[in-house]
């Protein structure tokens, strides 16, 4: 149970990261690479606030300033490395979003240092930071982290179905030169893209840190790598997908780890779950199938 | 030896019952020029696809100089005889103009890759003839003097020949030309309708083409078909099919 | 295109690696050679054959694989076992170099053949995504082996200082294979589904077959470069096989230029030169400075040759058009020093020649059974 639990908050991590790359997948059709390191820096953000003041409203404070930077520095790689390369070949594309995710990697390292900085993100309610039912306990951080994950999920999907904004995102999805067409600003709806998807991963960073209370320079680059993981496996640019996808991969992480013989296998497992996903439905679990035209 | 070079009995192909094509019956004789026309949509290009084995057929059949091809995939096909050009030209831009030519002869070549890497025998004689096939193919379509330039480099109406230089190059039977003329000018249109013309007769082959040109399905073809919504609309001879109400309503719409 | 340059073409790469070859054996075979720049040749060599065979998956089939590190972790560890056990049979060092690199070589060919089968119908960022999974589950699994020495690493015996010697023997090896493959049928073959698969197909090509072909070989070769890793360092250290080593082979062969053996040679050697002179002058924290500038490498090199608007830029100011320009003026003024003049038979090879945008033909467009034809010409008559 505790299991589970742990596992559905990992996932919900998971599917928060894999909702930003799925969107941007499906919307700019890029591998943003250097996603995972943005909630690195999202992580770094929140350290120095924390840091910097200690008041008791300093959580929050410290999630708005990493909402803050993670969105302006989602914006800042798009204008910089990724607009300029449109239209040209996805390869292109995929390898300049590596460079971006090593330069921010790097750049972190040599501000903070490669060893890993403690912060402490625990959360309590009057004064306890876990709930016991019978010989189940669950600590208020996971709490939050789930409720909070369903909350962000329900909200982005209202967003995308019920607004104007989500509308034009489905179009852009759909057909760029049609929504053009039609007079959407495909520019700005990429740039929204990114706002959101950089914006999620400042979530994202704050609910890691709640579980894992410390920030290295690599901190992003495996949930980064299983978080896309994850949305390959929910079907690259479904966002249903992404959130299936993440809670799998979460829960199966989870279990994975709870079972001695398997845990040094962990990785092992969770990709090779994901080779044979894609062996039988090759645009994953609810992905839509493209043909190219001949 | 079957009277027919190509022969399709009610071929055709659905999506998600959308039918894109259906109950196309050609027949095809030996070294003629066949002409598809039609509308915008109307499923040509489909029906290339079913004869090159992008698309399996959802009914019918299709033979090829008597043997049936149906189902078979699109490397078996060309081997046995049917080469393509395509609509939106698809050359291997990065390489050469020989290069490309060279790639179409590949199946001539009985040179395995441990010969290449060795450079054995095998691979100096292959490679020697296929060499001067190639240029001779060239020549043929005056791009020897380009041989070696990029693909990509070409001026269009040469990609276009060199396009057909391809296909030929895999030695078909039967060759499908998609839109050759498309986006041609009058005087590369001209000069074109000869090139297939002397590629008929020089090579012995069997054409079929797509094309939206009338000057230029009316000057080059023996026999045509129009299609219409996936169906047959009118087949026969030239004039006779140019003719018919059928088919000019079709084209200019219903007045 | 003169006959002479030609034949220059053809042997650049042979050239190269020789140049670097003769007189370090010849100073390794008479005198003694310094262990760290033994260390630095070997370094140097099996990078090459690194760069060159991921070329061959990159820059010639035009296919993205991020676990190149994947197949010289299963060539060092399994190579690296079995030349421990051959050490106890094979008294000569050199024969238990040779048939470990062997049994390397082809038990990663095995590995690219068994994760290629099934997933090469994949394409593009989806493949990409698959070999760098692959990577890691090697890594993982060999990681926590017993008999490959678990979270230790494998120890292994080392050859000693004159291992560069055979590994730059075996860069020449797989210049000869990758460069006499992709000038053969089978290389156009494998270029041609590069430029247009969908082309290709109907050219008869067998699109999966030459997938496989060249997973294998590059495999195989990554490979012999992990049996050689196996023979330098020891222990052989999972560590190393990370994603981070499967992207810095990348950035050799994207620095060298897809497509371009001799570049990636140039690259490879030239990376590895700085990176290890940067690993004993940076030290800690600044050694975040080595992925600073292969993170810059990357981001730049690709943009200066696929962004579109700097298309006519790039065609003002590229490097072969400089160093025509270069060598006109070298002609008229044949008193110009030698350097320049050899950097110009190097280097007028490195820019890449195939923009990469044509390099991928995952032009998917949303699944439209019909498609529209051209609309200019059709009711004129």
């Amino acid at each position: 149970m505790n299991t589970l639990i742990n596992g559905l908050c990992l996932g919900g991590i998971y599917a928060l990261i894999a909702l930003g790359y799925t969107m941007v997948y499906g919307i700019a059709k890029m591998l943003n690479f250097a996603h995972g390191d943005i909630i690195m820096v999202g992580a770094y953000a929140i350290f120095v606030t924390l840091s910097m003041i200690g008041s008791p409203i300093a959580t929050v404070v410290a999630i708005l300033v990493a909402v803050v930077i993670c969105t302006a520095l989602g914006l800042l790689t798009e204008r910089v490395a990724y607009r300029p390369l449109r239209g040209a070949s996805p390869l292109a594309v995929l390898i300049t979003a590596i460079g971006v995710s090593y330069l921010l990697q790097s750049i972190a390292q040599l501000i903070f240092g490669s060893q890993s900085k403690p912060v402490s993100m625990q959360i309590k309610i009057a004064g306890v930071d876990s709930l016991t039912f019978g010989n189940v306990s669950i600590s208020i951080s996971s709490i939050v982290t789930l409720a909070l994950c369903i909350i962000i999920m329900v909200g982005l999907t209202l967003f995308i179905n019920k607004t104007k904004a989500g509308c034009a995102m489905l179009a852009v999805s759909e057909d760029r030169a049609a929504a053009q067409l039609m007079g959407i600003n495909v520019n700005a709806i990429i740039t929204l893209t990114f706002a959101i998807g950089s914006a999620l991963a400042a979530f994202a960073s704050t609910f890691y840190l709640m579980q894992i209370p410390s920030v290295t320079p690599t901190l992003g680059s495996m949930p980064g790598i299983k978080a896309f993981t994850a949305a390959v496996i929910g079907g690259i640019g479904s966002i249903p997908g992404a959130m299936i996808g993440g809670i799998l991969l979460g829960v199966i992480e989870k279990f994975a780890l709870s079972i001695p013989f398997l845990a040094p296998y962990t990785t092992a497992i969770e990709f090779a779950i994901l080779i044979i996903i894609l062996l039988f439905r090759p645009t994953g679990l609810l992905g839509k199938k493209r043909r190219e035209k001949v | 030896m079957s009277e027919y070079m190509l022969e399709t009995r009610g071929l055709g192909i659905s999506f998600g019952g959308l039918k894109a094509a259906q109950d196309v019956n050609l027949k095809i004789k030996k070294n003629e020029l066949y002409g598809l026309i039609g509308p915008n949509g109307a499923g040509k290009t489909t029906v290339f696809n079913l004869l090159t084995g992008v698309y399996k057929p959802t009914t019918g059949t299709f033979y090829l100089d008597g043997e049936e091809l149906t189902g078979k995939n699109s490397i078996e096909i060309n081997k046995k005889g049917i080469a393509r050009t395509f609509q939106n030209i698809r050359l291997f831009s990065n390489m050469s103009v020989i290069d490309n030519v060279l790639v179409g002869m590949g199946n001539q070549s009985s040179c395995n890759i441990f010969e290449s890497i060795f450079r054995l025998p095998r691979y100096w004689k292959t490679e020697r003839q296929l060499r001067e096939k190639a240029r001779e193919l060239l020549r043929v379509f005056d791009l020897d003097d380009e041989r070696r330039t990029l693909a990509s480099n070409l001026p269009y109406g040469k990609q276009r020949k060199l396009e057909i230089a391809r296909a030929l190059a895999t030695n078909p039977k039967l060759l499908l030309l998609d839109e050759p003329a498309a986006g041609m000018n009058p005087q590369e249109t001209a000069e074109l309708t000869d090139t297939i013309r002397f590629v008929r007769d020089h090579f012995d082959m069997t054409v079929l083409l797509i094309e939206h040109d009338m000057s230029l399905v009316s000057g080059l073809c023996d026999r045509l078909t129009v299609l219409n919504f996936g169906t047959t609309l009118a087949q026969g001879d030239v004039d006779e099919v140019l003719s018919n109400p059928e088919v000019v309503k079709a084209y200019l719409g219903d007045d | 295109m003169n006959f002479k340059r030609f034949k220059l073409n053809h042997y650049i790469n042979y050239i190269l690696v020789l140049a670097l070859l003769i007189p370090f054996a010849i100073i390794g075979l008479t005198g003694s050679i310094k262990g760290s720049t033994s260390l630095l040749l070997t370094q140097m060599a099996y990078s090459m054959i690194l760069a060159v065979s991921l070329n061959l998956v990159v820059g010639f089939l035009g296919e993205l694989s991020l676990g190149h590190a994947g197949f010289m972790c299963v060539g060092a560890y399994l190579g690296g076992f079995v030349a421990n056990y051959m050490h106890t049979v094979i008294d000569s060092p050199l024969l238990v170099l040779i048939l470990s690199m062997i049994v390397g070589g082809l038990l990663a060919a095995v590995f690219g053949l068994l994760i290629g089968l099934p997933t090469l119908r994949l394409k593009g960022d989806y493949l990409a995504i698959v070999t760098l999974a692959f990577g890691e589950i090697v890594r993982t699994v060999f990681m926590n082996q017993e008999f490959l020495g678990g979270a230790m690493g494998l120890s292994t015996k080392t050859y000693g200082r004159k291992l560069y010697i055979i590994a730059l023997v075996m860069v020449l090896f797989t210049v000869f294979v990758a460069q006499n493959l992709m000038r053969s049928k089978h290389g156009r073959a494998i270029q041609a589904i590069r430029d247009n698969e969908i082309a290709a197909r109907a050219m008869g090509v067998n699109i999966t077959y030459y997938k496989l072909i060249v997973f294998v070989i590059a495999a195989f070769f990554a490979g012999i470069a992990g049996v050689i890793y196996a023979h330098n360092t020891s222990p052989v250290d999972y560590g190393f096989f990370s994603f981070n080593y499967s992207i810095e082979i990348l950035v050799m062969v994207v620095l060298g230029g897809m497509g371009n053996i001799t570049g990636s040679l140039i690259a490879a050697a030239v990376l590895t030169f700085i990176n290890f002179e940067l690993t004993t002058s940076l030290s800690g924290d600044l050694a975040a400075l080595k992925f600073l500038i292969y993170a810059l490498i990357l981001i730049v090199m690709v943009m200066w040759n696929n962004a579109p608007a700097l298309r006519r830029v790039r065609e003002r100011f590229n490097l072969g058009r400089l160093f025509a320009f270069i060598r006109t003026k070298l002609s008229k003024k044949a008193s110009e020093d030698d350097s320049t003049k050899l950097g110009t038979v190097a280097w007028d090879k490195v820019p890449t020649k195939i923009p990469m945008d044509a390099i991928l033909s995952t032009d998917f467009k949303p699944d439209h059974s019909f498609e529209a034809d051209k609309p200019e010409k059709g009711d004129q008559k």
